[in-house]
């Protein structure tokens, strides 16, 4: 059994209880052991970059040292997570100047960035560890054609060259997980391009022009759902889609579905475990098609 | 007024290296949800702002809050211009001088009280245990502050507060 230290972050223990229970259950069914370790703080996002830099990679370096110290890999849910500590973590194994500097920081606090450990998504893990051909067989509920609109979020994939998870334009990995499940990922229009949460805060109004503009997309392309991997991206699409009701005076109740749900659904966890309330666009449609 | 050019002192620092590689094609531009969306941003212009020695109007506008930190640009640039990393190393410069937008200044207040995004609650505790999931591992506070206090984040955070009000 393949032991993980499993990154929580900040918003998703805090607000989308569907997504941890469905992630903590569906790796576990699939036996990957996930190990909450003391001491884990913010994974220093956009959000602390745009304050300071450098302050954002000791912080994310911190965490990185938390797992090496328990030697164990990194896990992360939320795809700004795995941006930043594994942005983080490439820096600083490739500069060796850069790690002085951030060690030398740390060292306040008894620290040392080494490198030793990697930091992945849990969809890296369903892909390397799991592998599709037994995650096919370990499904019990397909999903049925469902058509899908798979969103990874933007930092899953960019800036590719630090991430190094999937073809930056053409990207495979997500879509193939989908499938497997015995779902369709279907093509949509700007399908790779950003949901606008970051903006939420700040220019509220580009923000839902923004993820308006995704659901339009999706749901012009016919999609029964979209797959979400982060959690920014599913408040921006799913509470959004009330923000656009009030705004625009458009209603679309395209359900919005992390991909760990949809994979505890296929690998028959009951609806009921999942805190599925948690949804503003209820899905009562999508576990009516695939059988629950 | 600063003596030496703007660019170099964006390109002096981490994350603002690349800055001088880039001939304005556009190509970001071209790339960005929010330009598509608004005709408030736009990271070519900054770029070209930024070149052209316009501290002022770079750093005290409201353009470069408006990134939504998607990285396509940088991921397109064909002169490997890290735009997302300068937008960032703009908001730092600005935030030294005391510009910091109400929505970063809670992160940040978040952030050194519990090292956290968002605190959790006695209340969040008693919904996680009914959800049955594990209770929260605690973030070990004061060596968030050491770290803090060992970048200077805490010295600039306070200042940039001090100079606002």
């Amino acid at each position: 059994m393949k032991s993980y230290a499993l990154f929580l972050g900040c918003t998703i223990p805090a607000r989308q209880p569907n997504y941890e229970i469905s992630a903590r259950k569906s790796l576990e069914k699939l036996g990957i052991e996930l190990v909450d370790l003391d001491n884990m703080t913010c994974c220093a996002p956009p959000p602390l970059r745009s304050i300071d830099l450098k302050t954002s990679l000791a912080l994310a370096a911190y965490n990185i040292c938390l797992a090496e110290e328990a030697d164990l890999d990194i896990v992360t849910l939320c795809t700004g997570c795995f941006e930043s500590l594994a942005m983080t973590n490439s820096l600083l194994r490739d500069n060796m100047k850069l790690r002085e500097e951030i060690n030398g920081i740390l060292s306040a606090v008894g620290k040392e960035f080494k490198g030793v450990k990697e930091v992945k998504h849990y969809l890296q893990v369903l892909v390397n560890d799991v592998g599709l051909t037994r995650l096919k067989r370990e499904v019990l509920k397909p999903l049925d054609n469902l058509k899908v609109a798979a969103f990874s979020g933007c930092h899953l994939i960019r800036p590719s060259k630090y991430l190094k998870f999937d073809d930056p334009e053409r990207p495979r990995i997500y879509d193939s997980l989908i499938e497997v499940l015995g779902a369709k990922s279907i093509w949509y229009r700007n399908k790779l391009r950003c949901c606008g949460g970051l903006l939420r805060g700040y220019a509220d109004d580009i923000a839902l022009a923004i993820a308006r503009d995704k659901i339009v997309n999706a749901v012009s392309a016919g999609a029964e759902c979209i797959a979400t991997l982060c959690p920014f991206c599913f408040l921006t699409l799913d509470l959004g889609q009330m923000l656009i009701k009030s705004t625009y005076k458009e209603e679309y109740n395209l359900p919005i579905i992390h991909y760990a749900e949809l994979l505890s659904l296929s690998l028959g966890v009951d609806p009921k475990e999942l805190a599925l309330e948690i949804h503003k666009i209820k899905i009562d449609k999508v576990l009516e098609k695939i059988g629950w | 007024m600063s003596t030496i050019r703007f660019m170099e002192e964006i390109r002096r620092r981490y994350g603002g290296e690349t800055i001088a590689l880039c001939y304005q094609c556009g190509t970001c531009t071209g790339s960005c949800p929010v330009s598509k969306t608004s005709d408030r941003y736009n990271p070519r212009e900054i770029i070209r702002l930024a070149l052209l020695d316009n501290r002022q109007e770079v750093l005290y506008g409201d353009a470069i809050w408006l990134c939504a930190s998607c990285y396509n640009c940088q991921e397109r640039c064909p002169q490997g211009v890290e735009i997302a990393e300068i937008i960032f190393t703009l908001r730092n410069l600005a935030i030294r001088e005391g510009k910091i937008p109400k929505l970063y200044e809670e992160f940040a207040n978040n952030l050194v009280a519990s090292g956290r995004l968002a605190p959790i609650s006695k209340f969040l505790e008693k919904k996680r245990a009914e959800y049955g999931l594990p209770p929260m591992k605690p973030v070990d506070i004061e060596a968030v502050n050491k770290i803090f206090s060992a970048t200077g984040f805490l010295e600039l955070f306070s200042r940039s507060k001090g100079e606002k009000s």
